[in-house]
């Protein structure tokens, strides 16, 4: 293994005068953002799955935790090819507990640093999200939720629908004679979104320039028991592995990696979907969510709108789009943007997550000794900072960071559950 | 879209339904019995199958019966029907 500071050095830093510098060579002398060492037979911890969780782990395992450790994080596609992909970008801490907002806080706090510490342009925009609410159990829930955001920090407040109406000009449906009438709304001026492909090649970057082995194209068949039950490591696609720790960061496939070690977990994998429209100029400045209608969307700086809806009624491991989910979420849309029947549509796609039995978030040791799991993250991508940050202190101490201590597996058998359902997409 | 039979109407189609979680497993019959770590997977941890799997759909738009039936969550094919109460 490579020492740190030897493969810091060789890494290449980014700036304006390093691309003018590049553009003189004719882009000739760019040396690969990511290490791929040999693959060894043992490391200190094994994390599962190159995604943000994983990458973003290993970084702060590397950045924060000390650098003798060997990491290696196996990934059995390309990197950032998952979820982290997948998913519609938005970064918000619009939940709904005492123990949830804190942690999001964090990470939406931590994403906006994240561009210069890992000197790699996340194309980071806190654009805000306004909430377009049309029903009044909605509105009594909201209204609930921004008090307790404002114990913990986060900014959410009414505005009208005049307001409303002036912010994004193109959202002439929801009047008084239409089927679901606009009653009022929320801005989250904290939300944002950026670039999902730069948030994993900077967490590769940063850490392989830390030490770090990430392993493309290996794949996790099954994990490794001893006698005593303990996990000790990994069947890979490439033979086997052992490791001190063994991390999973899956999204999606938690359980089917932990079924081969007789561990049952409380979570379920669901299919969510997006598509995209062709792009066009720019009309919409901030995220739109409306969660009475079930449709979400917000405009990519090449002008894409970016559309989500709801999950896929049944657990899933497909990602194609249902039709009729497809068609309610265009449904929903066209009633609050009637203009956009003359858009066309370009592609459209999905990515399975685990969903917990209370839809929040399970960072825990397991009964398995030597296993570790961040898993449940349904809208997890605004979690990705703050989840590898408490995920690598979980590894490095064994203990859970103070943000993340409610989220163990313990809160199951005692039924203190975190319920988060209705605060994102989730059913 | 799925088209799921109903054991009283037919064919329909699956906007006409709408999904009520996995079936449960058959509950411990003697709960002085049941270990604490059995419960809690009882509650709270359906199986998660790449592949068949047992679940409640409502006919809501329909008939209104309780339908349980076996979908494969990877090819979305779906094994014969039956009403809950069976
Ligand atoms: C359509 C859609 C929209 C979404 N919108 C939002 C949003 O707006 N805001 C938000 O916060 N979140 C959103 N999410 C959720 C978010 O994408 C996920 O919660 C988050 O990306 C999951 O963490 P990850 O990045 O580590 O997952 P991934 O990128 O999926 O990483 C997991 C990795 O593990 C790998 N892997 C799996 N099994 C194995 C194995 N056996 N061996 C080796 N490697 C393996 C996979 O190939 C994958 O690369 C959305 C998701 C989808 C699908
Ligand atoms: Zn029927």
């Amino acid at each position: 293994m490579a020492d740190a500071a030897v493969s810091r050095s060789r890494s290449q830093r980014y700036s304006a005068f390093s691309l003018l510098a590049g553009a003189f060579r004719q882009h000739r002398g760019w040396r690969p953002a990511w290490r791929e060492p040999p693959l060894e037979q043992c490391y200190d911890i094994v994390i599962v799955g190159a995604g943000g969780h994983g990458l973003a782990t290993a970084y702060y395992l590397a950045r924060h935790h000390g650098s003798k450790r060997r990491i290696a994080v196996l990934e059995r596609g390309w990197l950032g090819g998952g979820n982290v992909a997948r998913n519609t970008v938005t970064i918000r801490s619009n939940y709904l507990r005492d123990e949830s907002i804190p942690f999001y806080v964090k990470s939406v706090a931590l994403y906006e640093g994240l561009t210069k510490e890992l000197n790699f342009n996340l194309m980071h925009s806190r654009r805000g999200m306004i909430d377009v609410i049309n029903t009044w159990p909605k509105l009594r829930e909201i209204r609930r939720r921004r008090m307790v955001m404002d114990l913990h920090g986060a900014t959410y407040r009414p505005i009208s629908v005049d307001e409303i109406r002036r912010r994004i000009p193109l959202l002439t449906g929801g009047g008084p004679q239409s089927r679901l009438p606009i009653l009022a709304g929320m801005l989250h001026p904290d939300a944002a979104v950026n670039r999902h492909d730069a948030v994993a090649w900077g967490y590769a970057r940063a850490a392989g320039g830390l030490g770090v082995a990430i392993h493309q194209n290996t794949e996790v068949k099954s994990l490794l028991c001893d006698e005593s039950g303990a996990v000790c490591g990994v069947e890979t696609s490439r033979g086997r592995i052992l490791a001190g720790k063994t991390a999973l960061a899956v999204s999606g496939h938690t359980t089917s990696l932990t079924d081969t070690a007789g561990l049952r977990l409380p979570l379920r994998s669901f299919n969510l979907t997006a598509f995209v429209s062709e792009p066009v100029r720019p009309v919409l400045d901030c995220i739109v969510n409306c969660p009475d209608l079930g449709v979400y969307l917000s405009q990519s700086d090449k002008g894409e709108f970016v559309i989500g809806g709801a999950p896929d009624p049944g657990q899933s491991f497909r990602r194609d789009i249902r039709q009729n989910v497809f068609e309610d979420t265009v449904c929903a849309l066209l009633e609050l943007f009637p203009s956009f029947k003359r858009l066309k549509l370009l592609r459209q796609w999905g990515g399975h997550l685990d969903m917990a039995h209370d839809a929040s978030p399970i960072m825990s040791p397991t009964e398995r000794p030597g296993l570790y799991i961040s898993a449940g993250w349904w809208g997890g991508y605004k979690a990705i900072p703050a989840g590898g940050m408490t995920f690598a202190h979980l590894l490095a101490t064994g203990t859970p960071h103070p943000l993340m201590e409610k989220f163990t597996l313990d809160r199951f058998p005692h039924l203190d559950f975190i319920i988060e359902s209705g605060t994102t997409a989730a059913v | 879209m799925l088209v799921i039979t109903c054991p009283f109407c037919g064919p329909r189609d699956e906007r006409e339904f709408e999904y009520c979680g996995p079936a449960a497993p058959p509950r411990p019959e003697d709960a002085s019995v049941v270990s604490d770590r059995g419960w809690v997977e009882y509650l709270t941890s359906p199986p998660n199958p790449v592949g068949p799997v047992e679940e409640i759909w409502w006919h809501k738009r329909g008939c209104e019966a309780w339908i349980r039936l076996c979908r494969d969550t990877v090819t979305h094919e779906i094994l014969p029907t039956r009403e809950v109460r069976k």
